[in-house]
């Protein structure tokens, strides 16, 4: 189990060092400057803008630098936010954005999980009819518009909730957070309905119910372990794709969170922005893929023995 | 060939209503969109000045027209062509890659197979959205390089697929068999193999399609995708959520037709699925 646990550590490692090169050389081949714009500074000005920022090194020693800095945490200059930091602008959307991933993954684990259990339950009845088919809606409508259809309902038609922002008025969190969660909500509900089901049919659940368990107990301290699996190993590709959403839903709902800071670089092209935000995404989603993993290996007492 | 489960497949397939409700949906949304131009009295950028955010339906504009005086329906169903497009060659290129990467490490086994399996576990845990991002703000959104790319990353299942099956097919008796007669291994992946996974990967490129079309449209929304005046279902969409106060329709209609035919392609899928693979059809 150890030895898993290091290989699978020891492995993200190089991956990620792979990323950060791949994205820096991609950045590079990017046609153009930073500099470029409608009135082109003149020679001398932008002899100096390069030399200022390094730009005139070879790319290899440009590279070795950037490498050397990353590990120290510096992530360079942002060219279109002058004499700011990437990694402090960064630092500034991480909690806003953090925020809203976690409002969005309490919802859809809680919305996720209690109508998928209840579904495999009452199997067959309008109880598991009715949350499969909202499920379905989940999966079929996309991030992108289900924020705006909410905002037409909620925010322009009804007047009940905000439209945009994040925590200038009460209740501006309430329809960015259910955006996110809604999809996966209805991926949890799909996964912990099969899981569910798969395990209700087992041996050691006939046992324990004819051990006398009540049913509440055989389903909580028996089925939900081993059904909930399948949720768990969601969970990281789950992170990876809430950032993804944090896009759309920071870009729709106007939050200053990284999401939204990223698109910005990318419409903008804000290179040094772009390659910084796309190393620290990639690392997080590494790392949340392979903390997902070590926690389905761990939590299915099978693959504990193998090793 | 099987022929009587395929036979068997398609009198299951015919049975499931919703399913066949869906082809139906897709095959007529196919038709529409390949014939744009001749459905259509318009052209996707033509602008009539005297009917601009016209209110559907009108005399002139079935679904009303946009800020600039551009048909929607038009705009829609050559969004549909992009979108539909993009859906079935990058899915296309995703089974390219996908089968042979499959076909190759099941076949082979030992050392080959467990290195192009790791290789697809690393590539698993890459963020490929971020990855796509930075190609298209690299390079620029050209339509090409988007199937590709999205092509590119969806094939990772495909493989897992493809050899999962290949493992379970290639000790069985008529490919040992075919084997021990002498035929090359070229005409067995042709003759033997192919024809004995072909189930699981209709059902799973049904299933990708869905998924491609997200990914587009997720990427037209944010501004990264296909450019203006060129539509596409999200490109429209994202038109929409900016106009969505006053014209309204100009949201709903795109967001209707996108998912409907996103909702379409599911249970086509699904319904696939139980036809060719009974027993899964319970969970």
């Amino acid at each position: 189990m150890l030895a898993i646990f290091v290989k699978r550590i020891l492995l993200a490692i190089p991956v990620i060092i792979a990323v950060a090169s791949i994205t820096f050389f991609l950045v590079k081949l990017a046609p153009g400057g930073p500099f470029d714009s409608d009135k082109p500074p003149s020679p001398e000005v932008l002899k100096n803008l390069n030399k200022a920022y390094n730009l005139d090194a070879s790319n290899w020693e440009q590279y070795v630098e950037y490498m050397s800095k990353l590990v120290q945490g510096d992530l360079g200059p942002s060219y279109t936010h002058v004499g700011r930091p990437v990694t402090e602008l960064i630092a500034g959307g991480l909690p806003v954005t953090f925020e809203l991933a976690l409002y969005a993954i309490l919802i859809a684990l809680s919305l996720g999980i209690f109508s998928g259990v209840l579904a495999a339950l009452k199997r067959n009845t309008l109880f598991d009819f009715i949350p499969m088919a909202i499920a379905m809606i989940g999966i079929c409508v996309p991030t992108f518009l289900m924020g705006p259809l909410l905002v037409l309902i909620f925010g322009i038609n009804l007047q009940i909730l905000p439209v945009s922002g994040w925590g200038e008025i009460p209740g501006d969190k309430i329809l960015p957070s259910l955006t996110l969660g809604f999809a996966y909500a209805a991926y949890i509900a799909r996964l912990s309905r099969g899981g569910m089901l798969e395990v209700l049919n087992q041996d050691f659940i006939r046992t324990a119910r004819a051990k006398g368990l009540t049913e509440r107990m055989v389903v909580i301290k028996h089925a939900m372990q081993g059904g909930l699996i399948p949720v768990v190993a969601f969970l990281g590709p789950a992170i990876a794709g809430l950032l993804a959403g944090s896009f759309v839903v920071e870009t729709v709902f106007n939050i200053p969170g990284i999401g939204q800071m990223y698109v910005k670089a990318a419409l903008n092209r804000d290179y040094t922005m772009i390659l910084g935000t796309t190393i620290f995404f990639s690392t997080m989603i590494v790392l949340f893929n392979l903390l997902s993993d070590l926690l389905a290996l761990w939590l299915n007492p099978r693959s504990r023995d193998v090793s | 060939m099987n022929n009587s489960l395929w036979s068997d497949a398609i009198h299951r397939l015919t049975r499931n209503k919703a399913a066949m409700l869906s082809g139906f949906i897709l095959i007529l949304l196919i038709i529409a969109a390949a014939l744009a131009p001749w459905v259509t009295p318009y052209g996707y950028e033509e602008m009539d000045f005297n009917n601009m955010t016209a209110t559907p339906p009108s005399s002139d504009h079935l679904l009303g027209t946009d800020t600039q005086g551009r048909d929607l329906l038009t705009r829609i169903l050559y969004g549909a062509r992009v979108s539909l497009l993009v859906g079935f060659v990058a899915t296309g290129v995703a089974l390219i890659i996908g089968v042979s990467w499959g076909i190759i490490a099941g076949y082979a086994g030992g050392k080959v197979d467990q290195i192009m399996m790791r290789i697809v576990d690393i590539l698993y845990g890459l963020p490929f959205i971020i990855f796509i991002i930075l190609l298209m703000v690299v390079f620029g959104s050209n339509l090409w390089l988007l199937f590709a790319a999205i092509g590119a990353v969806e094939w990772l299942t495909m493989a897992r697929i493809v050899r999962a099956q290949v493992i379970g097919l290639k000790n069985q008796e008529f490919v040992l068999a075919a084997k021990a007669m002498g035929v090359s291994n070229l005409s067995l992946f042709r003759r033997h193999l192919l024809p004995n996974i072909l189930g699981p990967i209709a059902v799973y490129a049904t299933l990708t399609i869905p998924q491609v079309m997200l990914l587009e449209s997720f990427l037209s929304f944010l501004g990264l995708g296909i450019q203006p005046p060129m539509s596409s279902w999200g490109s429209l969409i994202n038109d929409g959520v900016q106009y969505m106060e006053e014209f309204s329709w100009l949201l709903i209609y795109p967001g209707i037709t996108f998912t409907i035919t996103l909702f379409a392609l599911n249970f086509f899928g699904d319904g696939l699925r139980d036809a060719l693979d009974p027993k899964t059809s319970d969970n």
